[in-house]
C-alpha cells in the first residue's frame, strides 16, 4: 500500500478512484440530473445539470487544494506538513463516524442552484479533503524526480499539478455519476434510485481516516 | 438509521402506487368531552385477515384533553432526494399534536402493530418556548425536517402574534424553531403542502383559536370573518411570495392537494362554506411564469330542507351546507374526493383536467338531514369527513367527526367513532364495502386516518412520475 502512496501511477489511480467513488454516490447528485432531465422532459437537462455538478466539485477540490499547492514553497516543512494534511483528513473521519448528522444549512440551498449545492456538499463531506494527502504524494514525487529546483518553479508546478489532480478527479466523478445518471434516466428508471443507494456514511468516514492512514504509513517508511 | 432507504420511501408517486397494498390503517380518536384520554387505534385492514376492519391495538395517552386532529409520519419518500440529505431515515414514528392542548405525541409504530408506543412527549410549555406558536395541527417531512403548522399565536387564547409553521428535527424530534422569514399578509392558519423540486410552498387559512375551540361563532361566518385567503411561498426563501384573497364570502380554505407529480405546477383547495348561498367549493389553483392563479372549477349545492330537521344553527337558512370539510387526491392526480360533511356525501371527481373537475362518483352516508345508514346496517352518525385514499387508488376510508365542538352544533344527536371503506372504479366509481364496519370503544370520535407505508396526503415525490 505504502508503496503505492510513493509511485506516481498508484496515486492517480487513487486520484480516479475517489473520483468513480464520489460520483455514483446519490449523496453527490447525480439522481439530481435525472430529475432535471425528468422534470424539463429533456435529456440536456441532465447534462446542464450534471455540469453544475462538476463545476461545484471542482471548486470545491481546488479550493482546498490550491492552498496546500502555495504551501509546497515552505519545502522545508514538506514533511510536517503531508502528517498535518494527513491528521486533518483522519480527524474528519473520526468526527464523522461519531457525528453522522448531515448538515442541515444544506438542506436550505434552493434545488435550482446545484452547483453552488455541490461544491458546498462536497466540502461539507470531506470529499475535498479526502484528495490532499493523495495530492501531496504526488507533489512529493513530483518534487523528487525535479531535483533542487527553484521555490517558484516548485510552486506553479504544484499550482498546476493541483489544477490538474482536480481536473482528473472532477472528470472520473462526473463521468461515473453520469452514466449512471444517465442509465438510470435511459433504461432502469427512477426504481434504481432507492434499490442502489447504500448508507455509505460509515465507509465514507472509515475511507476518510484509511486515506490519512496510507499517507502518514508512506512517510513513516 | 437504515443501510438501504426505507423500502415505503419511493421516487415517483408511480413508483409508490405500484408499491404493496396497506394492511394497517392508524385512525386517531379523540374523547369530545375530555372524560377520557386521547388515543391512537391501529385498525387491520388486511381484507384476507380475520380482524378485517377492527381494532387491533391501541395506544392511550397520559393526559387527557389534547383533542387529537391530524398527525402524520417522521419520514415520507421526500426523503429520496440528496438534497435532503436523510435518505436512511426509517418511516417508523407518528407525530401525533394535540389541537387543544398543544402537547405534541410521538408514537414508535415498529415492530408490528400491537408493539406500538410512545417514544417522546413533547409538552406544550416547549411548543410556546421556542416557537410563540400553539395549537400544532399539519405535519409534513420537508427539506429541513418535519414542518408542523399551527393554528394560534401566543398568549392564553393564542391570539397574541400570528399562527405560522415551525421545523422539528427529523432523528430527535427537537422543536428547531419558526419557519417563516417574511409571512406577508398571511395571519392565519390551516393546512400546507408544497412541489419539493419547484420550491414552492402553498398554505391555507382556517380561523384563529377563539374562531373554534367553542364552537363555530355565527358572526364570524356570516361577517366572512374566518379565513379566505391562500398563500404562496418560497419555501427555502422562507418567504411568502403572494397571497390571493378569494373573496371574503368564501369561507374556511382549508385542505391543500398538490398534484403529486412535480412537474405538475396546480392543485387543489377545498372551501368549506360560501356565506351568501351556503354553497362548497372546489377550486384549482396554479403556476404560470412564477406566478400563482386560483378559479374555483367546482361547486357543490346545498340541500333545501324543513327547518324542524335543521339543528339550532342552521334553523334560519331552511337548507343544508354540504360543509366541504376535507380533500384527498389519488397518487396518480386523477381523482379528487370531497367530503361534504354537512349533507353526507363523500364526492369523487376526475380531475384529469385539474380545469374541469368531473363528479363520476358518489356516496351517501349519514348527513344532517339525510341521515343514511351504512350497507352493514349500522347507523353513521355525522357525515364524511377526514378521507384516505389507498396509494394505489383502489381503496377509500373516511372517518365522521369534524371537531369535538362543532360536532355538537351540527350533529346535537352526538357523532360516535365511525370509520368506513369504499372501493374505487378503475374509473371512477365508489361503493361502500358493507364488510369494513370498525367497532370503537365508547366515547371517543374518530379523526385523521394514515396508512402504512404513506397515502395520499402523506408522502411528498421528488420525482416525476414517468
Amino acid at each position: 500500500m505504502a508503496d503505492l502512496f510513493n509511485g506516481t501511477v498508484g496515486l492517480w489511480l487513487a486520484v480516479i478512484a475517489s473520483g468513480i467513488y464520489h460520483g455514483v454516490n446519490p449523496g453527490m447528485g447525480w439522481p439530481l440530473a435525472v430529475s432535471a432531465a425528468l422534470m424539463e422532459g429533456r435529456r440536456g437537462a441532465l447534462f446542464r445539470a450534471l455540469a453544475a455538478l462538476a463545476v461545484g466539485h471542482f471548486a470545491a477540490m481546488i479550493g482546498i487544494l490550491l492552498p496546500f499547492a502555495l504551501m509546497t514553497m515552505l519545502v522545508q516543512w514538506q514533511v510536517e506538513i503531508r502528517i498535518t494534511a494527513a491528521l486533518v483528513v483522519i480527524a474528519l473521519g473520526l468526527y464523522l463516524l461519531i457525528n453522522r448528522r448531515h448538515p442541515r444549512f444544506l438542506a436550505r440551498i434552493p434545488p435550482s442552484r446545484l452547483a453552488l449545492w455541490s461544491f458546498l456538499v462536497a466540502l461539507a463531506h470531506g470529499a475535498a479533503l479526502m484528495l490532499v494527502p493523495i495530492y501531496l504524494g504526488l507533489c512529493g514525487t513530483a518534487a523528487q524526480s525535479a531535483g533542487h529546483i527553484a521555490a517558484g518553479t516548485l510552486m506553479s508546478g504544484a499550482a498546476g499539478l493541483s489544477l490538474l489532480v482536480a481536473s482528473v478527479h472532477t472528470g472520473a466523478m462526473i463521468l461515473s455519476g453520469g452514466a449512471v445518471a444517465f442509465a438510470v434516466h435511459h433504461w432502469f428508471g427512477m426504481k434504481f434510485l432507492s434499490k442502489s443507494w447504500f448508507n455509505l456514511d460509515v465507509v465514507w468516514a472509515l475511507s476518510l481516516i484509511a486515506v490519512g492512514g496510507i499517507s502518514l504509513g508512506a512517510l513513516w517508511l | 438509521m437504515n443501510l438501504r432507504p426505507d423500502p415505503t420511501f419511493h421516487a415517483s408517486a408511480k413508483l409508490a402506487m405500484e408499491a404493496p397494498a396497506e394492511t394497517l390503517a392508524y385512525t386517531l380518536l379523540l374523547s369530545p368531552d375530555a372524560s377520557q384520554p386521547d388515543a391512537l387505534a391501529i385498525i387491520d385492514v388486511d381484507p384476507k385477515s380475520k380482524d378485517y376492519g377492527q381494532i387491533v391495538h391501541t395506544v392511550v395517552m397520559p393526559n387527557k384533553g389534547d383533542e387529537f386532529h391530524h398527525f402524520g409520519w417522521n419520514a415520507c419518500s421526500s426523503a429520496l432526494s440528496p438534497l435532503t440529505g436523510h435518505a436512511f431515515l426509517e418511516r417508523r414514528y407518528l407525530i401525533i399534536p394535540g389541537i387543544r392542548s398543544s402537547r405534541i405525541y410521538i408514537i414508535d409504530v415498529k415492530g408490528g402493530p400491537k408493539e406500538a408506543k410512545i417514544h417522546k412527549i413533547i409538552e406544550p410549555e416547549e411548543l410556546f418556548a421556542k416557537t410563540g406558536y400553539s395549537r400544532p395541527h399539519t405535519i409534513h417531512c420537508g427539506p429541513e425536517g418535519i414542518y408542523v403548522s399551527t393554528l394560534g399565536g401566543g398568549g392564553k387564547d393564542g391570539t397574541d402574534g400570528p399562527p405560522g409553521i415551525f421545523i422539528m428535527d427529523c432523528e430527535t424530534f427537537d422543536i428547531i424553531g419558526r419557519y417563516e422569514m417574511d409571512r406577508g399578509a398571511q395571519d392565519k392558519h390551516y393546512d400546507f403542502w408544497w412541489n419539493l423540486p419547484r420550491d414552492y410552498m402553498v398554505s391555507s387559512e382556517w380561523g384563529l383559536p377563539p374562531q373554534f375551540e367553542n364552537g363555530i361563532v355565527a358572526e364570524d361566518l356570516i361577517g366572512g370573518k374566518y379565513g379566505h385567503k391562500i398563500h404562496f411561498w418560497d419555501l427555502r426563501g422562507r418567504k411568502n411570495v403572494q397571497t390571493i384573497d378569494l373573496g371574503e364570502n368564501h369561507q374556511m380554505a382549508l385542505e391543500i392537494r398538490p398534484a403529486h407529480d412535480p412537474v405538475k405546477e396546480y392543485g387543489f383547495l377545498g372551501v368549506v362554506v360560501d356565506n351568501t348561498n351556503l354553497e362548497g367549493s372546489i377550486w384549482t389553483w396554479w403556476r404560470e411564469d412564477g406566478e400563482f392563479h386560483i378559479r374555483k372549477t367546482a361547486t357543490i349545492p346545498p340541500e333545501p330542507a324543513d327547518a324542524d330537521d335543521l339543528p339550532e344553527l342552521l334553523k334560519g337558512f331552511g337548507a343544508v351546507p354540504p360543509l366541504v370539510t376535507d380533500i384527498d387526491l389519488s397518487l396518480d392526480d386523477r381523482f379528487l374526493y370531497v367530503a361534504c360533511w354537512g349533507t353526507g356525501e363523500m364526492r369523487q371527481y376526475d380531475v384529469s383536467d385539474p380545469m374541469e373537475p368531473k363528479l363520476v362518483g358518489s356516496v351517501h352516508i349519514g348527513g344532517i338531514v339525510r341521515k343514511s345508514d351504512h350497507p352493514s346496517g349500522n347507523a353513521y352518525k355525522g357525515g364524511p369527513q377526514m378521507v384516505e385514499v389507498s396509494r394505489d387508488g383502489k381503496r377509500v376510508y373516511w372517518t365522521n367527526s369534524l371537531y369535538s365542538t362543532w360536532d355538537d352544533q351540527f350533529y346535537p344527536d352526538g357523532v360516535p367513532a365511525a370509520m368506513v371503506k369504499a372501493d374505487a372504479g378503475v374509473d371512477g366509481g365508489l361503493t361502500l364495502d358493507e364488510k369494513f364496519w370498525t367497532k370503537f370503544p365508547d366515547g371517543y370520535r374518530s379523526h385523521q386516518i394514515r396508512l402504512e407505508g404513506g397515502d395520499c396526503s402523506t408522502d411528498s415525490f421528488c420525482y416525476p412520475s414517468v
